[in-house]
């Protein structure tokens, strides 16, 4: 930590007694450089996953079995945008702006998680990212707002609030499934075979294994590590596996009673890291789907702040 | 959600001020929402967005999906003047020694009703 004179000195006191004392630290508010550069990444790679989490449901508004389930789908595709703009808004309090981490998103120099480089294949995959997907998101997302850092716990109080409607609409639509035909029953089964362990690797590497959560703990923006928080969502979706008559793909899952939780196996880490190098299955078609969303809509940007500007400047004729 | 090791912060002008956004996109916008009638507006974040109208409807859809507003304002971002945080102590201090603005201070015998 830079302490480099005696005015830096004090201010990192002041900000180590504000974080100690388990205040929120606000935008404006002097923090060490590190500090904030953890955050500008963490809650930009956290606004880049909402928005690219948009791609693998997306594309089955079009077919949705009902108008029912279309409905929903396209509230909770457009509540991920929301997330996603609430985040970019948190990460601009730190002196960044939208449009650069955008351009960052597009030419890979910022990351997004690893879950949405696997393709959503089948209906029953609406289901099980709700379940599993979301799920894990709530795991780590709630620890979240109490974040020492003011816009982004603030920003993670409403995420929170809506993701409940976004679990419950993935198990309701599975729970439906289950409950209708053999086909339908395998479908299920079928696809929580193919989600559940990148859904586990959604926690990030082991704690053996994730360098900088050390530091992010002791600096309040981490409250569980990696292992915590996977065990806690390990033990909250066995009970709901067995209510929709499912079997998570782990021979090694079993209680463990002298923990008080579940053993379950190892995720393939190497398969983590080639999916966040980006040889994922749909690393490539993701990005370029976001570069050209990103592109096409250029004109549209440019049209319209050159529209604003003509009108203020008639406004300022007339006056 | 996922720790990478790339990209550093850009070292950009302090939190507060409207960063680069005003030179290539749309400007910043603060937003407030009314709750519901009876209460003050209240800061719940900002948007960005080319004019006043935009901005107003960038923040409904945005920050009202689930009914959480019955008025919304939306202020540009570099209109907001704010006090500075390094001069909190003396900028907040005239309030801090005029203990005699609050009820506490005044000693009343504990058999006076009503005061």
């Amino acid at each position: 930590m830079d302490t480099s004179t005696p005015e830096d000195a004090e201010l990192q006191a002041q900000f180590d007694a504000t974080v100690a004392a388990d205040q929120r630290i606000e935008p404006r508010d002097w923090m060490p450089e590190g500090y904030r550069r953890t955050l500008i990444r963490q809650i930009a790679q956290h606004a880049h996953s909402e928005i690219m989490g948009m791609q693998p449901e997306g594309n089955w508004i079009l077919r949705a079995p009902s108008l029912r389930r279309k409905a929903i789908l396209l509230a909770k595709v457009q509540d991920e945008a929301g997330h996603g703009l609430y985040l970019y808004a948190a990460a601009e309090t730190l002196g960044v702006d939208r449009d650069d981490l955008t351009q960052r998103l597009v030419d890979s120099r910022q990351k997004y998680s690893s879950i949405f480089n696997y393709p959503a294949l089948s209906y029953a995959d609406i289901g099980v990212i709700g379940w599993f997907v979301d799920g894990a998101a709530i795991c780590n997302q709630v620890p979240l707002c109490r974040c020492s850092y003011g816009p982004y716990a603030r920003a993670m109080i409403r995420i929170c609030k809506e993701e409940s409607f976004h679990q419950r609409q993935g198990y309701e639509l599975l729970l439906a499934m289950v409950n209708g035909t053999d086909a339908q029953r395998e479908m299920v089964q079928e696809s929580v075979n193919r989600w559940w362990w990148p859904s586990l690797m959604m926690f990030g590497p082991p704690d053996g294994d994730s360098p900088n959560s050390q530091q992010s703990m002791a600096w309040g923006i981490k409250r569980h590590t990696n292992d915590e928080l996977r065990q806690r969502f390990v033990d909250m979706t066995v009970p709901q596996a067995e209510v929709l008559g499912v079997t998570l793909p782990d021979p090694q899952l079993r209680w463990n009673p002298d923990r008080g939780a579940h053993d379950y196996g190892e995720p393939d880490w190497a398969e983590f890291k080639a999916v966040l190098a980006g040889s994922g299955p749909a690393n490539a078609q993701r990005l370029a789907h976001r570069r050209r969303a990103h592109e096409n809509g250029a004109w549209v940007r440019e049209a319209a702040r050159v529209h604003a500007e003509k009108q203020a400047a008639r406004k300022e004729v007339a006056a | 959600m996922i720790p990478a090791d790339d990209a550093p912060a850009a070292a950009e002008p302090a939190a507060g001020e409207t960063p680069a956004a005003a030179r290539r996109g749309w400007p910043l916008y603060e937003v407030f929402v009314r709750g519901k009638r009876g209460l003050n507006h209240v800061h719940v974040g900002s948007i960005h967005a080319a004019d006043d109208e935009m901005a107003l409807h960038n923040a409904r859809d945005v920050y009202t999906r689930r009914n959480e507003g019955v008025s919304i304002w939306v202020v540009r971002a570099d209109h907001i003047a704010a006090s500075s945080p390094s001069e909190k102590d003396p900028f907040f201090a005239p309030s801090a020694d005029k203990i005699y603005r609050h009820p506490t201070f005044y000693a009343i015998p504990d058999e006076v009703p009503h005061l």
